[in-house]
């Protein structure tokens, strides 16, 4: 199986899994017939296997937490983005619940590919993610109540997340499952990386502090707009900005070494 | 204070002082998307207050007359999805039968609605702040008119900044975010109007 798969190099992402599972780590091997079409009609993009060399379904996992991040390329998920950024600690528990429903739900929507049916696509989707929502939040609010207070209504919220829907349809929905875990893996760590550089801009600057401990000194005043959502806008928009303006000048010094 | 009076403070919480976009950041995804020209977001804004008025009832109805006597609650947001999802399919249905100009005019933006963070976030807070049937109805027209605007007023300023000599880095999502911290901050005018 995999002397087959390395004959035919770079038709996506099962290709690569494929081969890990001849290498012995394929738990979840497939029959192959049932991925084999599905195989031949995706045709590799040619970022990730520049980025990942060896294995494709790692060059997901890489891709979505910078090259191809949500929040900052892709402009996905703005909502909890702007909205639990205040400070570091619900944006880490935020990321985290992300994580955790992108990852079970990639799976998920990986496994029932096969029978999905066009116009009820979306529908399956969003009630898979809807289910994985509700045992975040239960957990959530079992185990750590101060934050799922403070997050309130935002972690139902998760399941009309674009990011969540935009990966079910780009990736998990036609590809096998170890792909789709590592993808929904990268994508997910990928916002969780956004939130927390946003949350950390604005917990420094509105309070003087980072995940709770001061580490500004005391005579600092603290900028109190940066709590309110004018702090989320302004502070969001310059870090676009100043991403583009890096990617721009690293491109100009490319183009003038070469 | 009466009844009548309570509405409108409802109403006018809603959709200015707790407006959806500026102070709970939801829809912002087709705020920042949608918000190019302005008929195009007029009708994306009609569609959602239609949407948004039809399912915080439904889904108020189904939480308090079904969910909640049978201790269902903790399905009550894939009972909420569920019910947005239908209730789009639905609207699109029937204004696409019957109402054909006005399907020309909002049908298209229909589809996009199930997956607006301003639907099921309204429904959610509804239900968070126990508001009961009338302040339900209202609190969805009230957020749908408040999307409507916020996403008119962008549309505008967006067409005028197509003019606008912005520094490269800036241009496109950059400069949108930013003035729509400036709007959140005009909207802060409206802070102390009602509690």
């Amino acid at each position: 199986m995999s002397t087959v798969s390395r004959s035919m190099p770079g038709r996506g992402a099962d290709a690569g899994f494929v081969q890990t599972a001849g290498t012995g780590e394929g738990r979840f091997a497939e029959p192959a017939a049932a991925s084999a079409p599905e195989v031949a009609a995706d045709p590799v993009p040619a970022a990730v296997s520049a980025i990942a060399g060896q294995s494709e379904a790692f060059g997901l996992l890489i891709r979505g937490l910078w090259a191809e991040n949500p929040v900052f390329r892709g402009l996905l998920g703005m909502c909890p983005t702007l909205a639990v950024t205040a400070a570091v600690q619900p944006a880490l528990t935020m990321g985290l619940s992300v994580v955790f429903v992108l990852i079970c739900s990639n799976l998920m929507v990986s496994l029932m590919r096969n029978a999905l049916t066009p116009h009820l696509r979306i529908l399956m989707f969003t009630l898979t993610i809807a289910i994985f929502v509700t045992i975040a939040d239960l957990f959530l609010r079992a185990y750590v109540p101060d934050m799922s207070a403070v997050l309130g209504p935002y972690v139902p919220l998760i399941i009309v997340n674009c990011i969540i829907i935009a990966r079910a349809e780009a990736c998990a929905s036609k590809k096998g499952l170890f792909a789709s875990a590592l993808d929904g893996l990268g994508s997910g760590l990928g916002f969780t990386i956004a939130v927390i550089l946003l949350a950390t801009i604005r917990e420094i600057l509105a309070d003087g502090s980072w995940f709770g401990v001061r580490v500004l000194p005391s005579w600092w005043v603290p900028w109190t707009a940066m709590k309110l959502p004018v702090g989320a806008f302004f502070t969001l928009g310059f870090m676009l900005a100043t991403i583009i303006w890096w990617n721009s000048r690293k491109r100009a010094r490319a183009a003038a070494s070469a | 204070m009466n009844a009548f009076t309570e509405l409108l403070v409802v109403f006018l919480s809603i959709a200015l002082v707790n407006n959806l976009v500026f102070t709970k950041f939801l829809g912002t995804c087709p705020y920042l998307g949608v918000s190019k020209r302005i008929d195009m977001a007029g009708g994306m804004g009609l569609a959602v207050t239609f949407v948004l008025t039809l399912s915080t009832t439904m889904t108020w109805l189904i939480n308090r007359m079904v969910l909640g006597p049978l201790g269902l609650d903790f399905t009550k947001y894939i009972a909420f999805i569920l019910v947005i999802a239908s209730m789009v399919q639905l609207v699109e249905m029937y204004v696409r039968k019957f109402y054909p100009s006005l399907y020309q005019s909002f049908g298209i933006f229909l589809p996009l609605i199930t997956t607006n963070c301003a639907i099921l976030g309204t429904c959610l807070f509804v239900d968070l702040w126990g508001y009961d049937l009338p302040k339900a109805v209202i609190a969805g027209f009230g957020g749908g008119l408040g999307f409507a605007l916020a996403i008119t007023i962008m549309a505008g300023i967006r067409e005028r900044l197509d003019l606008a000599d912005v520094p490269r880095p800036m241009q496109g999502p950059a400069i949108t975010l930013v003035t729509a911290g400036i709007l959140t901050l005009a909207f802060m005018g409206f802070a102390g109007m009602v509690r």
